[in-house]
């Protein structure tokens, strides 16, 4: 209950520092791809592309290969591939396919500016 | 309890043995092996418990390690959700022969944006598979998928990729399914599965439930095609083959007896045929039940296992009610060889309580089974199922040369040679308890009204229950027709007051005879008396006057004398 109680209240503190600083917040994301194929390749240089323009220095990028790491694709739930999952900041999300769509991908990271 | 694979008539593809009861049987021996199988049905049909049970029989029975991926469920909640089956998917994960893995799927989770696959599923897959060296893979629901990924166009080209994958893998796949409203599944799923499919449904009808299972199709493979029905019970699921109506069955030409030795020797002197089926029909209260405790405690007596079906009482008031007949049946169920089965039929359906007597007849191998009574598997109109249901019962009992005993109720004023579920045809022995009304009271006969293949007896008999027991008596027949009870009681006491009569007026006229013959006696003495007095008063004048006779001739000799007479 206790543990409970301020898990609540650190998520009231986020979500209040969100709202003062969301332009300072740090992003966790993660892409898995499965091989070097041309979705792969695609999906790394949009990811780059967008996180270079929106988010500079304040990103964590870690691209990993189920081919060479499958056990990891249970941890994440993976099941379709490219899925790049932005662990931080919440909510999690996943986001499919090769990013091309910039528009869905900006809005799929909260990136939009209100 | 490791099981031979069934083997198929004829060998066709090879196949995988599910070890569920009875889907080895109408498959011919199993699942397509390293295939694809679809199982759809609607919510709650079972998909999910005989995807399960296939992989655990896998493991415990023939030794092939199994993979469920569950896209609905957590590993925790599968784990919980089959305990309640006894089947152990802790322990079986431990020994690595089971590997349960959630997929989870949250669209809300999930954004597209351009171009992908499922490469990831099949990563997760190959990885399972290969962990534990799989033969079987369960795919517990792939529809889900439909829901967590919009683009249509990609799921279907890596589905067919998908079961491409698994094909070249060699594992044999159960995918269930969720049913559509015009197609299998709602997702069409049957256009990538196209080896075999298996339909499960759930149908509802007078109240009662049914499952039943169909094979819709079998590529490279006869199947049994028409529905089956089937059960799930705290063993897991049982499927019930019942086309098997050869009418090749052995008979026995042993005799059992049927308890009550007075109908044994109705039945020429030695009972019923083992493997035979009997029924006894007859109105409320007539003593069917009776009947068959005797027939019960008879067998038991042999030591012989005995199953009852008791569809309307509880076993311990049929306990109670035979006692208070003199038939004490606790000890044989202490001692195992009387097993109940109280249960209402109409609380299953009528195909769910047939798959449930199989499965008790096949786990208790009795050589009786007794059905008390057979009209309760009539509900409403359902007499058309209710008497394939019987007539399929009464093959299978036949089949396993199990001696069947079954009760009847005749509804008050139908035909008493009517069964309410027209089985007579399929009946070897039939006894008919009747009432006979007479005098203002009611008494119970029986008759045979058929019994094939021995002479029998075509006398009424009057059935009567005493503290020891059902007795039979011989009824009444004289000029005034057939009597039983009190009114044959009167007849038997008037006829014996009669004879009674009779003989006290023979021995009244004997004794007169008797007296008549002494007073003649009598008579004959008297005479005698007088007779001999009158002859010794005769005698005597007689010599009187004989004595006259010579004194006179001594007067005349002393007057001649004195006369001086001349001497002649």
């Amino acid at each position: 209950m206790k543990n409970h109680l301020k898990e609540i209240e650190f998520s009231t503190e986020k979500f209040e520092s969100a709202l003062t600083d969301s332009d300072l917040e740090k992003y966790t994301l993660r892409l898995y791809i499965a091989g070097m194929t041309p979705k792969s390749v695609r999906a790394i240089s949009n990811i780059k592309n967008i996180c270079e323009v929106h988010l500079t220095g304040r990103y964590n990028l870690e691209v990993i290969d189920l081919y060479q790491t499958p056990q990891l694709a249970k941890g994440d739930q993976i099941i379709a591939a490219p899925t790049l999952i932005k662990k931080l900041p919440l909510p999690l999300r996943r986001i499919i396919g090769d990013m091309s769509n910039t528009e869905k991908l900006v809005v799929g990271l909260d990136l939009r500016k209100l | 309890m490791k099981r031979e694979p069934v083997q198929p008539l004829f060998s066709t593809l090879p196949k995988t043995a599910t070890g569920i009861q009875g889907l080895d049987e109408i498959t011919g021996g199993g699942l397509p092996k390293g295939r694809p199988t679809l199982v759809c049905g609607n919510a709650g049909c079972g998909k999910t418990l005989l995807a399960m049970e296939f992989l655990v029989r896998g493991a415990t029975q023939f030794n092939e390690p199994g993979v469920f991926m569950a896209f609905e469920e957590t590993e925790k909640e599968l784990t919980t959700n089959v305990a309640s089956l006894g089947f152990d998917l802790d322990e079986l994960s431990a020994s690595k022969m089971i590997l349960l893995e959630h997929i989870h799927i949250e669209r809300s989770e999930i954004e597209e944006t351009g171009e992908y696959d499922l490469e990831g599923l099949l990563i997760r897959l190959n990885l399972a598979i290969d962990s534990i060296g799989a033969k079987r893979l369960v795919l517990d629901t792939i529809e889900s998928l439909f829901a967590g990924l919009p683009n249509i166009l990609i799921l279907r080209a890596e589905l067919r990729r998908l079961f491409r994958f698994l094909k070249d893998k060699g594992v044999t796949v159960i995918i269930t399914g969720e049913r559509g409203d015009e197609m299998l599944t709602r997702q069409g799923l049957e256009e990538y599965v196209s080896d075999c499919v298996i339909v499960l449904d759930h149908r509802v009808n007078e109240q009662s439930s049914t499952r039943r299972l169909r094979i819709v199709k079998y590529r490279g493979s006869s199947h049994g095609t028409n529905e089956y029905p089937f059960l799930i019970d705290e063993t897991g699921f049982s499927v019930l083959p019942i086309t098997s109506v050869g009418l090749t069955h052995a008979v026995s030409s042993e005799r059992v007896s049927s308890g009550i030795p007075r109908l044994d020797a109705m039945l020429s002197g030695k009972g019923f045929f083992r493997g035979s089926s009997i029924l006894v029909s007859g109105t409320a209260g007539t003593g069917k039940s009776s009947l068959a405790a005797h027939f019960a405690s008879a067998a038991c007596l042999r030591e012989e296992r005995v199953l009852y079906f008791a569809l309307e009482e509880s076993p311990s008031q049929i306990l109670r009610n035979m006692r208070s007949i003199g038939i004490d049946q606790e000890p044989w169920v202490n001692k195992g060889l009387i097993k109940f089965h109280s249960n209402r039929p109409t609380f299953y359906g009528l195909e769910s309580y047939l798959t449930l007597m199989h499965k008790a007849i096949n786990d208790y191998k009795p050589e009786v089974v007794i059905v008390d009574p057979i009209s309760s598997f009539i509900v409403g109109t359902n007499e058309f199922d209710a008497k394939s249901m019987i007539m399929r019962m009464v093959d299978f009992l036949k089949i396993k040369g199990i001696t069947g005993f079954f009760t009847s109720l005749t509804g008050a004023g139908s035909d008493l040679e009517h069964t309410s579920i027209n089985i007579s045809s399929l009946i070897d022995t039939w006894l008919l308890l009747r009432d006979i009304e007479l005098g203002g009271e009611r008494n119970r006969g029986l008759y045979i009204l058929k019994s094939r293949g021995m002479s029998h007896s075509n006398q009424i008999r009057e059935f009567t229950l005493t503290d020891h027991g059902v007795e039979l008596l011989d009824v009444y027949v004289g000029p005034d027709g057939v009597l039983t009870g009190s009114a044959r009681i009167a007849k038997e006491a008037k006829e014996k007051e009669e004879k009674l009569l009779r003989q006290q007026e023979i021995e009244r006229k004997q004794l007169d005879l008797e007296r008549r013959r002494r007073s003649m006696l009598a008579k004959v003495a008297e005479l005698q008396d007088e007779f001999e007095a009158e002859k010794k008063e005769t005698l005597q004048a007689i010599t009187i006057e004989e004595e006259r006779i010579k004194s006179f001739q001594q007067q005349q000799v002393n007057l001649a004398r004195s006369r001086k007479a001349d001497t002649l």
